[in-house]
Order: structure tokens, then sequence, then C-alpha cells
């Protein structure tokens, strides 16, 4: 594995590409540490996938099939046909330059080809040799090029390098969505078996286990069972969720990640907590034990086969409404792509919050909420008890999912819960929140451990924004609403800016909520004294 | 290279003009009839062609960026404009975009500053983006009194707010100056700035030279070289009535003007100038987030391969008794 | 989801407005526009001769008669001296120009509402009077 460089190393960065170099002529380095493992056969088998094989991005042979340029130019053309976005987005870009440092990666490496209108022409100069007259006869004039191995091997690392957040397209005066351009790389690269080990492995765990973890049921209920006990210490209430129970009113998904790892798990506590307070008649599935998606960064094809297990879930068990948990990706495809892959969700009723009554209109169709539209709902409405002392020990600051932002708008829902439950809160710089968030620097399937240093650059602007707050207001803590955010922000906080926790939104929830019945609490849901009990004050 | 290429090109057009038209004018039909009349039918038969290819593929997807608060909760604000829901407020944010250029204000640049990044306010490509268009539109709409018997006061109510200042005759255009200096500055930008200069092909230096070249004869033309502007409409309006007419002394000029606008006019449905069209055009400004209320139907939606509940429960049936789950088959 | 209908609306707008000169014209004569010179005063002077040639007059009128108003309100020179034949002229719009051009209508106006164009000579002369034709 590369070694990790500094991060002063890192913070050597020129955004100056060279004065006189044409990027064509510029061949792909595939760097150490910024590249992902290949996709091992076995989990390209299992999902039925072509050219299943064990294959190293770093070896010159990349045991590709026959003829692959025939498959990815067939693939192309279908999905130009299919795609009205990818079409448009081939044709209309005008190279103003506006997206060209908004992108993490270019922010964080300075390398020209993350700019991101630069990774869409490195899909767009073969789109012109192949289908459109000026590039067919005037080539590299009309910036357009043939498909050989070298523009391959750079589509992969580049679109590997492209966590589809978005943020291009909030400045681009078209729209121009680089995600559609590295989905389509994705898909084409799926059809030769060039997917990396860390997307590979979560979706054919996912497709035969249901979560990406591959966690068998048992396992998913050990999980569980161990936070119910530390709940139990720390509030002294014993609570008993159930599973794969027909019946239930509401069925919870959320990603499997909550349920294995610091600092998810601390979330997952959180949501148990408030749902039994609430005395909500839930449950959890076994089956559809994951909300996130690697299918999205594979292949739209994938990711619905992934999704169906939501839907087909809840119709077995026969519940009324879907909740889904902290997740940023995932709400991407529950918003934008769930109902039209996989509904209608007719079987179900419009999501009624059995609490307050609330109707949630908004998910009229496709019959799933987001907890934290239920629960600032169940705040706005004086139906819970709330301390926010318990977390005064936390200055937070709040990070904007790039799914939950840019593919949805749930923006408001969670800074009012923080504000409820919380006393010192502090945004980042609005150049950095909201509509215009930082990806943390590791969507899209690469928060994989061998590509660290690709990790730690993307994740610089973020953090950069975090270190401003931290230096202001003494900010210590980062609260999102996204699973992945939570694993791979910890990385990059403890490497840019140490000592920053990372927290989920219902975490904090629970720590402040008063549960009825529950013992003094001496302890926050991590098991550190809460402020004023310590000793140490 | 990618610079120079389409200057010559642009200087090439115009000399071919030129000297076209001085030496032999037998050509004049040429260049005043044959190619004018090809370059509007290219221009808007190309136009629909290109835009009828783009609405053969169909929106799969509902995939708004959504840069604002979404419509949920009664008491929570919906930012309608940069959210929509309902197609009244998708017109509201497409015309922001398309009049004012509402994303493009959006932009900032990114430096390095004392082991910091910042973000600096950047509004020059925006105001230098929208003069360009607007001034290109209002010296377009200009024009039509060329082609108008009476022309409407409207154009004329346009034409007196453009020189509204009255200086020297004939009445300096402030629009003239204007879009000069936008193009300037949108060439200077792409040589001088190292990212852009980076990402810029030999096709984003030509229309705008194109386009300077439109100008600056048409300047030249109105201030110094003078025609014979009589016999210009006549011209013009023998093309639109369909019964074409060269009047004798227009001037060369005039020809060099007219071909770079049929240039380009030929030149825009195969190029990025169609941006005017895809604008409109494009899934993640001109669609409703309203995916979740309503149920949005990709047409080549097929079925495909899923691991059932049933296949699942196959294989962990044991596991999941001795942990007390719940199976269909026992 | 194709849109179709919101599309083809669309273009229909653009072709009309990208095809609207020719739309309006279908079917229109061109007329021909010709200053006429027809003038008792005119018809009266042996050589037809203007300050200038005609092609200069035709392109430049506008310029010399700002270079005029300036020469006369700025610098009090009232005389000007012809590129073209040496004579020298009063210089007025009034007392030269419309001396033998007294038909407004018919000379000045006619390619002036041609060509949509509106000269603010006459927000400060007056303009002669023209019988009623």
């Amino acid at each position: 594995m590369a070694k990790l460089p500094t991060p002063e190393e890192l913070m050597k960065l020129n955004y100056n590409p060279p004065q006189d170099e044409n990027w064509m002529d510029k061949p792909v380095e595939l760097k150490p540490g910024n590249i992902c493992w290949g996709a091992k056969g076995k989990n390209l088998k299992i999902v039925e996938f072509p050219n299943a094989r064990d294959w190293s991005p770093v070896e010159a042979d990349w045991k590709l099939p026959q003829d692959w340029e025939g498959t990815v130019l067939e693939a192309m053309a279908d999905r130009l046909s299919k795609y009205r976005s990818f079409k448009i987005f081939m044709d209309i870009c005008v190279r103003c330059g506006a997206c060209a440092d908004k992108c993490h990666f270019f922010i964080g490496g300075g390398d020209p080809k993350n700019m991101p209108v630069l990774r869409a022409e490195l899909m767009r100069s073969v789109y012109r040799k192949y289908f459109t007259n000026s590039g067919k006869y005037l080539g590299k004039l009309a910036g357009a090029r043939e498909l050989d191995l070298g523009v391959l091997k750079e589509w992969w690392y580049y679109f590997y390098q492209c966590t589809e957040c978005r943020r291009c397209s909030v400045f681009c005066p078209y729209g121009i969505d680089t995600a559609e351009i590295t989905m389509m790389a994705r898909e084409f690269t799926n059809l030769l078996g060039l997917n990396t080990d860390w997307i590979s492995g979560p979706v054919a765990n996912c497709y035969m286990k249901g979560n990406h973890l591959g966690l068998e049921p048992h396992a998913i209920m050990n999980s569980v069972e161990g936070m119910v006990d530390d709940i139990e210490t720390i509030t002294g209430i014993r609570i008993n969720p159930s599973f794969n129970r027909k019946g239930a009113e509401i069925l919870f998904v959320t990603p499997s990640g909550d349920l294995f790892a610091d600092p998810g798990t601390f979330t997952a506590m959180g949501y148990m907590m408030l749902f039994h307070e609430l005395g909500l008649d839930y449950t959890w599935s076994t089956y559809a034990s994951e909300g996130g998606n690697f299918g999205l960064f594979t292949s739209n094809e994938m990711a619905k086969r992934l999704n169906s297990k939501i839907y087909a879930e809840a119709k077995r068990l026969g519940v009324k409404y879907i909740i889904g948990g902290e997740c940023g990706h995932m709400w991407r495809v529950l918003n934008q792509y769930m109902d039209t892959w996989n509904g209608p969700a007719d079987f179900m009723e419009v999501p009624k919050s059995p609490i307050t009554g609330t109707v949630f209109d908004n998910a009229a169709s496709t019959k799933m909420i987001h907890v934290t539209e239920f629960t600032a709902d169940l705040i706005k409405n004086g139906k819970l008890k709330l301390d926010p002392t318990r977390n005064d020990d936390l200055v937070v600051t709040y990070h904007d999912s790039c799914n939950t932002a840019r593919g949805m708008g749930l923006l408001e829902e969670p800074r009012y819960i923080i504000n409820n439950v919380c006393n010192k809160f502090h945004e980042m710089p609005e150049n950095t929140i909201r509509e215009r968030t930082f990806c943390c620097g590791s969507g899209t399937g690469l928060n994989a451990s061998e590509n660290m240093e690709l990790r730690m650059r993307g994740g610089l602007p973020r953090a950069n924004a975090v270190k401003h707050v931290t230096e202001k207001y003494g900010v210590n803590t980062l609260a999102n609403i996204c699973a992945i955010d939570r694993a791979t922000l910890s990385a990059s906080m403890d490497y840019w800016v140490p000592g920053t926790r990372v927290a989920g939104v219902h975490e904090l929830v629970a720590n402040a909520m008063i549960m009825t019945g529950e013992k003094e609490r001496e302890t926050n849901l991590r098991g550190e004294p809460l402020p004023g009990k310590g000793g140490n004050e | 290279m990618k610079v120079v290429l389409p200057f010559i090109a642009v200087v090439v057009l115009a000399l071919l003009a030129l000297v076209g038209v001085t030496l032999a004018h037998q050509v004049e039909f040429f260049f005043g009839v044959i190619v004018p009349y090809t370059a509007v039918a290219v221009f808007i038969f190309g136009f629909i062609y290109r835009v009828l290819q783009w609405a053969k593929s169909p929106v799969p997807f509902c995939i708004p960026t959504t840069c604002g608060q979404q419509k949920t909760l009664p008491w929570i604000k919906h930012d309608k404009l940069e959210n929509p829901v309902t197609t009244l407020q998708v017109v509201g944010r497409m015309l922001l975009e398309v009049l004012v250029f509402r994303s493009l204000f959006r932009n900032m640049k990114t430096e390095m500053t004392d082991g910091k990044i910042v973000y600096g306010s950047e509004k020059l490509l925006w105001l230098a983006g929208l003069a360009f268009h607007w001034t290109f539109f209002f010296i377009f709409a200009r024009h039509f009194r060329f082609f108008f018997q009476d022309v409407p006061s409207i154009l004329s109510m346009m034409e007196g707010v453009d020189s509204f200042f009255q200086v020297g005759a004939p009445l300096f255009y402030m629009t003239d100056a204007v879009i000069l200096g936008a193009v300037t500055f949108l060439i200077f930008r792409r040589v001088y700035l190292p990212q852009i200069r980076y990402i810029s092909l030999a096709s984003d230096f030509f229309p705008l030279f194109l386009i300077f070249g439109i100008a600056l004869s048409g300047i030249l033309m109105r201030y110094m070289f003078k025609v014979h502007i009589v016999a210009v409409k006549q011209f013009a309006m023998g093309l639109v009535s369909l019964s074409p007419i060269i009047p004798q002394g227009i001037g060369a000029i005039f020809y060099v003007h007219l071909f770079l606008i049929c240039t380009l006019l030929i030149y825009f449905p195969f190029s990025k100038l169609m941006h005017m069209g895809g604008v409109f055009l494009s899934p993640t400004r001109n669609m409703a987030n309203d995916s979740r209320m309503v149920r949005h139907i990709n047409p080549w939606n097929y079925p495909v391969h899923v691991h059932t509940y049933a296949e699942y429960e196959d294989e962990f049936r044991e596991k999941m008794k001795k942990a007390g789950l719940p199976v269909e088959k026992e | 989801m194709y849109n179709s209908g919101k599309i083809i609306a669309g273009l229909a707008v653009f072709f009309i407005l990208a095809a609207l000169p020719f739309l309006l014209n279908l079917g229109k004569a061109n007329a021909k526009i010709e200053p006429s010179i027809k003038t008792p005063e005119i018809n009266a002077m042996p050589v037809k001769q203007c300050v200038e040639s005609k092609e200069f007059m035709r392109a430049e009128h506008m310029q010399l008669l700002n270079d005029w108003r300036d020469e006369v309100v700025r610098n009090g020179n009232r005389i000007y001296t012809s590129k073209s034949n040496g004579k020298q002229y009063i210089i007025s719009l009034q007392n030269t120009c419309m001396k033998c051009h007294s038909n407004k209508k018919e000379f000045c106006d006619k390619c002036h509402n041609y060509m949509a164009v509106k000269p603010y000579c006459w927000s400060c002369h007056i303009a002669p009077k023209e019988e009623k034709s």
C-alpha cells in the first residue's frame, strides 16, 4: 500500500495547469494511493457480470475481452438513445470553465483532469470521434480522439475519481451534471469487468445477504442486541426492537454501516431510543437491511436490482409506509430513482405520523420519508422532551451530504433538529454548505483504504471549512446525516483537523432526549461523562 | 495552434468575401443570394433537427439538481425557485437561468492563501456573459428594421434606448461597444487564464473570433466605410420577400459582414452554440423535484434479475430460525 | 418521459421567430425607394449640383450636417468650402439645404422612414412648409 503523505505535503497545491500542453497528449498515470483495487472475479460472478476474473489496475494487462472497443461504443450508442441527459451533456458544454475549480478532487489535488469540464471531455472526445461529423473528419482539431487502451485507462482512473456529488452541476449555466457522465463511464467499464473491489464486494454482499457488509440475519440481530445492552447501561431502559415482523405499521431501513462500526452505531442507537420512546410500531428487515446502494456506483441495472428489496419487503411485511435513516446516496436513490425503477408503491399508504398526525404529502407516491423529516415534525409539535444541555460539551457544525442537498433539498430539517437538541451550533462558510456543500471525499464507493491519498485530497475542502469554524468558534463536532460521512469524515478529520468528532444527527437527538422512566444519565451514548457529570469540570 | 488556426480561418473567410465581390461583381449573386438562403435554411432546419435528435432520447429519471430547500413540512420555508415542485415554479427557475444566468451568478474563485483554501467573489464571467448575450440579442433585434417595410415601434424604441446619448452621426450605439468589449474579454480569458486555456478547444475560439469579426465589420460599416444603406434594405427586403435583387454599389464591406453572419448561421447547428436550445432541455434544470409525490415513468424500464426474499430465506432459513426470526416456510 | 408536446411547442416558437421576416413579407412587393429631387428650385438649376457629390452626400450627409452644426454653433463659422468643386456655401440647414430640397417629405423623410431613422434636426429647426399633396 502506498504511504500516505503528510498534510503539509498534500497542501502543496498548484491550480494552474501547464501552459503549452494539450491534455490529450498526456498519458494517464495511475498513481498509487489514488486508485482502488480491481474487482474480484467471484464478486462479479455473483451478480452475473461479464468478464468476471481477478485483475489488477497496476498491471499492464487488464485482461479485457475481445473487441472491447466495440462493446463500449455499442453501449455508448445505446445509452445516448436512452438518456437525454447524456446526449445533451455531450453536446452543449461551451467550456466556460465555471465548474473548473468547484470539484473537491481538483481543489485538493490540482490535477487538471479533475476539473469537471475536463473529466467530461475525456468522454466527449471519444463521443465526438464516433458520433459527430466534425470529430470524424477534423479529429483532434475538433477535440476528438480514438478510443484505445490509454483512453480506457484514463477513463477508469478519472471516473473512479468522481464521487457523483453534483457540485459542478450547481454552477454550470446549463446544469451539466458530471455525475450523469460518470455513471455512463461506470456502465461502460462494468461491461468490461473493470469495477473496483470496494464497490463490487459490497454489491455482491448486498445482492445475496441484503446489506453491503454481508451481515447475515443473526449477525444483524447480534449487533442490534449489543446496542440494546449499551442503551440499557446508559438509560436503564431495555428496549426490544423487532425484525421481519409482519403487520408492523412502519418498515425502517438504514444503511448497514450504522449497525457495524462507530460512530454509526451511536446513530443507530439514537433511532432505536427515539422509536422506543414514541412507542412506534416499526420493524427492521434483515432481507432489506441496506438503505445504501453501491449498485448506483456500478450501473443503472445493478442499482435497480439492489433497490428492489425495499419495496418487495415492504409488500411482504404489509407495512403502511417506510422510514429511511440517515444516509446520503441512499436518499438520492429513494428520492429520484426508486419509484421509477420499482414502483408504484400503491400497496402502501401515504405516510402519516402516528404521533402528530402529520401527513407527509411530499412522499405521497414513494411512501418513504426521511427520518429527519419525521423527527423535525415531532419536535415542532412538542412531542419530545429534550434537554439540550446534555450536549453542551459539543460545539457543533453541520455537513450537508451531497445527495440530500443537491438531489433532494433536505437542508432545514436536520438544522432544525440540531438547533433543538444542541445549544452550540455554528455554520461553516456559506460557500461550503447547503447546495454548495463539499463531498466528504470518499463517496461513490471510494471509501477504500488503498486510495487514502485520494480520499484525503478529496476531503480537504470539507476539512478546510471545518478547520475554519474550529479556529473561529471552537467547533469540535461535525454532525451529518450520512453513514459514509460518519465513516469517511472520521478519517479525514483525524488527518486534517484532529480532535473533531463526527456524529449522526440522531445521536445528538438521543443524547438530549429525556426518556420516560430513564435513570439519571451519567454518560452520553459514547459512554463519555455528560457535561457536569465527569467531576473534572 | 488552437487559438491561431480559428483566427486565420475567420480572416480568410472575411477576405474571401472582400476579394470576391471586389474582383468580380458576378459573385455578388453567390454571396448575396445563394449563401444567405443556404445559411438561413441550414440554421433553422439544422437547429430543429438537432433538438429533435435530443428529444428522441427520453428522460428516464427525475434528476433535478436541487439548489434550495425542498417542499416538506408546511412550516419549513420551501425554496420555490431553486427547488421547484410545480410547472410554474420550474418555469420561474428556467427564466432565471435563461434570462439572467442564475447558475453562473453563483460562480466563485478558489484560491490558496496562507495555507488555507478561500473562495472569493468572481462575477466577471457572469457579467461578461450576460453583457455579451444581451447585447447580441439587442443588436440582432435592431437589425430587424431591415426586414420590415414598416418598422414596428418596439424596434424604434430599442434603437432610441441604444443611442440614448446621441453621440456623433450616425448616432453611436452603446451595444456596439459593449459587445466588442465582452467578446474581447471572453477571448482574453481563454488565452490568459491557465485553467481556461487548458480546457479550450479550437471550436471555442472560432465562434468568438467569428462574432468579433461580425461585430467589427458591422461597426466599420456604420461609422467608417459607409454603404448605400437604402440599397442594403432593398437587398434585405428582396431576400425576405423571396424575390432577391442585387442593387448596385452596396459596398464590399457589406458582403464581408453578411458572409460572416452566414458562416455563423451555418456553423451554429453543428457546434456548441446549440447550447441555446440545449439549455431548455437540461434535465437537471427543467424538472420539478416531485419524484416522491408523483411517480416518474421511464419508458424503457425493464424487469431485472433480483435476489428474492424466498431465495434469501432458503439460504438462511436455519440461521434465521435459530435466531428467532419468523420465516415463511418452516 | 419525452415532453414531446413542450419541445414541439418550443420549436414552433423558434421557427416562427427565426422565420418571422420571411413570414411577414410573404407575397409582398419590394418597394423601390428613391428620394425625389424634383423641386422647382432644383429643376431651375442649369447644373444639378449639391454642395458635394451625390455619392458623398448619400453616405455622409449626417456627418456633414453634424459638422455644420458644430461649425456654426461652436465656432461661429458660417462658410463651408466644398471639397469637390471649391465653391463656398453658407452653412444653413434651412437656407441652404432646404432651399433646394424644399420637399422634405419626398426627400428626407422618404429614406429616413424607410430605414426607420429619426434624425433630430427638427427638434430645433422648423421644418419647411409644404403643400399637402
